[in-house]
């Protein structure tokens, strides 16, 4: 953990504006030099609730949210309205500031606005005494009267920052130029008046007495700030993708949303659906008849496109689907994050079947992988699925604008042209030979439904070269051997033609790993990192193909080490099980590391597993995970 | 110039284009109320100037969704109750195509029933015909959502205790702007529906009644059947929703008291979805899918849109 870091939590009420404010805030640190990644919390209840939103800024690389946080600014729920409901949910306006004291790091700063949360009511947290004890440095200050003296009380965020950035000794331009960017006119002018105040009064009035300061940081070249859901937009649209249908369900709608919004400023087309059902099976209609597609949703609403999948599967029509996992099972919890749609994604679908499964542990990887989704989906006819989370879809992180600067891919794969057709083999009919039982591997061109010469028949029934619906027992097991080919010739692909999308972190020689897959990713790298910079001899891996099986690294990797703990967001150990079942043996050299209480990992915990893990001490851990321990144990 | 030369090819055609070779051969039981789709839509398609190559036509799961094993077009057998959702991609896909969805009463009203509200809600522009047998062919004859009350099955030894649905009040409350029942022992008016149904610019529904003398014994062949067009007892305007509703009511009445009623019920001018979502700058105007064979196309890439994010 470094010292120079900010973890500055803004908390409120979820109508309070804290996600605009936290997302200019974020820029500006990025602006600065500093790289940043934000975490937002969700509330669990209904009827608003208070939430909060966290950056991280430090002048290193960033890859998670980090242990607890040290500055809070505490704006307090203006939406908290309803006295009636007291009795049931005490003093709303408290809450951000009551709530969100316990994970404030030693020596960290509390800004809170007393024009919403009466400094009586802030004793009654008993805040000087917990301020002594922790060495916490409190600033009350009445944003609400600020704001209202010279705009609306809804611009007490912007008198926020003005504060933080006084008492972090931030220069505000580039604040300045993120709200003339993004603000008319006539708001722009109060909220720089309430900007420049608040930061005055506390330059001139306060007396600081805490020693955190912003980070110092500089970036060698121009930064975007992104989402994971971004990511995939953006790879899904370089890729060519002109075509989503979906129907919302959290988290997947960040997506379905985006795309919505690209689509129709570049002549694609979205379509808000009846059901998923009915999502899935347009994504393989659209792409049947030649367009880029994709489609997806969150675990119920991915179990619906069950069918659609298997269909797509075996008429060999490419499409990628999105399963953006929340905490399961059945509605489970719509906002949190948990990865246990892995085997159901993985086998969902009766039948042998198969699809390609991909897992992006960044941002970065997100975009890649989403592009390498559609290039594998369109390529060898086959649906390509990208699992990830809220997690990754929420959290922003800084990337390099260079990044993205690459030549879209558009192509639609082993898809034949009408020049190409005339040569190819047609049946006594006119059919074309859509499937035809000899290839190199595996993948049999298509037609697009008009053009000439191209007719076939695409059918879930097993099928003829030509698409003929047939029972025959040859024809049975050529098709099925040839279409479960594919995945071999994917397989070979992905290890000999491109770079491993597996990320590989920590001492290359030390005999302890640490494996995870998804959006666990940055947080057991940074927890690696700490282990090691402690003295451990530790190093890890973030897995992103699930599908097919990255057999040889993975057993290189596991043979590279005598012990390996698997960590994942879920509570039936489902990644350490696929290793097992797709290497056939480790079972006594892994253990598991797991939780399953709607937070992710923060690495401090990752740190105590593995410490629990060698020191092999019947202690329970101290979080709310679990520790399996491998088979022999 | 475009990627897909069937499209609009202007040539003479032969009926016997739309006829496979010698395989597969239709494996309906003699006297199957199926083959008079079949016979129609091979008719009706030559007569509209339609090639084989320039219709992709959709079906779902039973005896009918083998309808296009036996059509020589370009094919796409779903699965149960989902081939709307499937054809109508494909038009917005690529608009040229003429798109056909067919399947079952069982596969559109009942499995499939939520996306037959929403395609006909949308008045996406494709052609749906639902063969309606009013039992489960393929499945060995269970009860249907068009089975009449009383209806005895396997699936329901004492009768059925349900009223059947009404598909042509249905179509029309859900919003479908072309709206026709005919029968499979009608094959001149099955025909001529067909070629308005595929000419029309929306969402077409054809209720086509379709004999199954395997496991529907008790429905007889739907003979004599009555063209409400032709007949003098029946007099409605088909452009007025309230009337169409009238005569539609009558219609799905009649049909249990044993009189068959066939025609056209109800046609609206209301644009395609199509058409609107291009208005609203929300679909482009050429066929999407002609664009991946374009190599001129400039192709927007996410590097320009990156203002927002710096
Ligand atoms: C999801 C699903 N459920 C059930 C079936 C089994 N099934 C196949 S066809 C059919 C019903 C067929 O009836 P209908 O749609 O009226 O078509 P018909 O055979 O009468 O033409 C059923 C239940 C299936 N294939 N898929
Ligand atoms: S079972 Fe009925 S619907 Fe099916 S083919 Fe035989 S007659 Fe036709
Ligand atoms: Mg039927």
């Amino acid at each position: 953990m470094s010292d120079n870091e900010l973890i500055w939590r803004v908390a409120g009420g979820s109508g309070d504006g804290i996600d605009s404010t936290s997302q200019n805030f974020a820029k500006a640190l990025m602006r600065s030099g500093l790289d940043v990644f934000t975490h937002r919390h969700y509330p669990s209840r209904i009827r608003g609730g208070h939430t909060y939103v966290e950056i991280r800024a430090a002048g290193h690389n960033v890859q998670s949210r980090g242990d607890g946080y040290n500055f809070l600014l505490a704006l307090g729920d203006s939406f908290a309205r309803n006295p009636q409901e007291d009795a049931y949910y005490g003093n709303e306006e408290l809450k951000p500031l009551a709530e969100n004291l316990d994970e404030l790091r030693e020596g960290g700063v509390i800004v809170y606005d007393s024009g919403l949360i009466d400094e009586e009511d802030a004793a009654s947290l008993d805040l000087e005494a917990r301020a002594e004890e922790n060495d916490w440095h409190v600033y009350p200050m009445d944003l609400r009267s600020l704001a209202r003296e010279h705009g609306r009380e809804v611009m007490r965020n912007t008198a926020g920052v003005g504060v933080t950035a006084a008492l972090l000794g931030m220069d505000l331009s580039h604040i300045e130029d993120l709200m003339e960017d993004a603000m008319p006119e006539k708001i722009l002018e109060p909220n720089l008046e309430i900007l420049h105040e608040a930061h005055e009064i506390v330059t001139e009035e306060f007396e600081f007495t805490h020693d955190l300061r912003i980070p110092e940081g500089e970036h060698d070249e121009e930064q975007a700030l992104l989402s994971g859901s971004n990511a995939i937009t953006f790879g899904s649209i370089d890729s060519g993708c002109r075509f989503i249908a979906g129907y919302p369900m959290t988290p997947w709608t960040s997506v379905f949303t985006l795309m919505s919004q690209h689509l129709p400023e570049i002549g694609g087309i979205s379509e808000q659906v009846e059901d998923e059902i009915a999502a899935a099976a347009l994504a393989v209609g659209a792409s049947h008849a030649g367009v880029k597609a994709m489609s997806g949703s969150s675990g119920g609403g991915f179990a619906l496109m069950s069918e659609p999948l298997g269909l797509a599967e075996m008429t060999e029509t490419p499409v990628v689907l999105l399963e953006s996992m929340r905490a399961g099972p059945s509605t489970g919890m719509p906002t949190k994050p948990e990865q246990a749609d892995l085997e159901f994604t993985l086998y969902t679908s009766q039948g042998d079947s198969q699809r390609v499964v991909f897992a992006p542990g960044t941002v970065e990887e997100a975009y890649d992988q989403t592009r390498m989704a559609f290039y594998i989906a369109y390529e060898y006819q086959i649906p390509a699925i990208i699992i990830y989370d809220q997690k990754l879809s929420g959290e922003n992180t800084n990337v390099p604008v260079s990044f993205f600067d690459r030549e879209p891919e558009p192509t639609l794969g082993s898809t034949l042209t009408e020049a190409e057709l005339e040569e190819a083999v047609h049946d006594a009919s006119g059919k074309f030979h859509r499937f035809q039982h000899e290839t190199e591997n595996g993948v049999s061109p298509r037609s697009l439904p008009g053009q000439k010469g191209g007719r076939y028949l695409a059918t879930g029934n097993e099928h003829t070269p030509e698409g003929h619906i047939c029972e025959d027992p040859d024809n049975r097991v050529t098709q099925m051997d040839r279409r479960l080919q594919k995945l071999e010739e994917i397989r070979r692909e992905l290890d000999e033609e491109h770079e491993s999308q597996q990320t590989y972190f920590g001492e290359e020689d030390a005999t302890y790993g640490i494996i995870t897959w998804g959006s666990s990713q940055g947080v057991v790298e940074e927890a690696v990192e700490r282990l090691n910079e402690q003295g451990h001899s530790v190093k890890g891996v973030g897995v992103s193909d699930m599908m097919p099986f990255p057999e040889q690294e993975m057993t290189e990797f596991l043979e590279s080490v005598d012990e390996a703990m698997v960590v994942e967001m879920n509570v039936s150990a489902q990644f350490r099980g696929l290793i097992q079942k797709e290497l056939g043996r480790y079972g006594e050299k892994l253990t598991s590391l797991l939780k399953y209480n709607g937070n992710p990992f923060e690495p401090a915990e990752i740190v105590e597993g593995y410490e629990l893990n060698i020191e092999g001490s019947d202690t329970e851990p101290t979080a709310q995970m679990r520790l399996e321990p491998a088979a022999g144990d | 110039m475009s990627a897909f030369n069937a499209i609009g090819e202007e040539r003479d055609i032969d009926r016997n284009e739309f006829t496979p070779g010698l395989e597969p051969q239709p494996t309906w039981c003699p006297g199957c109320g199926d083959f008079g789709v079949l016979k129609a839509l091979k008719q009706a398609l030559p007569e509209i100037g339609k090639t084989p190559d320039e219709v992709l036509t959709c079906t779902g799961i039973g005896c009918s969704g083998k309808l296009n094993s036996y059509l020589e077009t370009y094919g796409f057998h779903t699965i149960h109750g989902r081939s709307l959702p499937v054809a109508r991609a494909a038009k917005l896909a690529n608009d040229g195509l003429t798109v056909i969805a067919a399947g079952g009463d069982g596969d559109g009203y009942g499995i499939g029933g939520n996306h037959f509200m929403h395609t006909a809600r949308e008045n996406h522009d494709i052609t749906y015909i639902v063969f309606n047998n009013e039992v489960f062919g393929l499945t060995k004859g269970q009860t249907s959502p068009t089975s009449p009350r009383g209806h005895k099955s396997k699936t329901t030894p004492h009768g059925n205790a349900k009223s059947p649905i009404r598909p042509l009040s249905l179509a029309l409350t859900s919003g479908a702007t072309y709206i026709a029942r005919t029968a499979a022992v009608n094959p001149n008016q099955a025909k001529e529906i067909i070629k308005e149904a595929i000419e029309h610019d929306g969402f077409a529904h054809i209720d086509f009644l379709t004999q199954c003398p395997t496991w529907n014994k008790d429905a007889r062949q739907y003979v004599p059947y009555v063209d409400v067009q032709e007949s003098d007892d029946y007099d409605f305007d088909i452009h007025n929703r309230q009337e169409a509703q009238e005569m539609m009511f009558e219609t799905e009445n009649a049909l249990h008291e044993g009189t068959v009623l066939t025609g056209r019920y109800f046609v609206d001018e209301r644009p395609s979805y199509q058409q609107e979502k291009k208005e609203l700058g929300e679909m482009p105007t050429e066929p999407l899918a002609e664009r991946y064979f374009d190599d001129d196309y400039e192709w927007e890439r996410s590097y320009d849109l990156l203002e927002r994010h710096k």
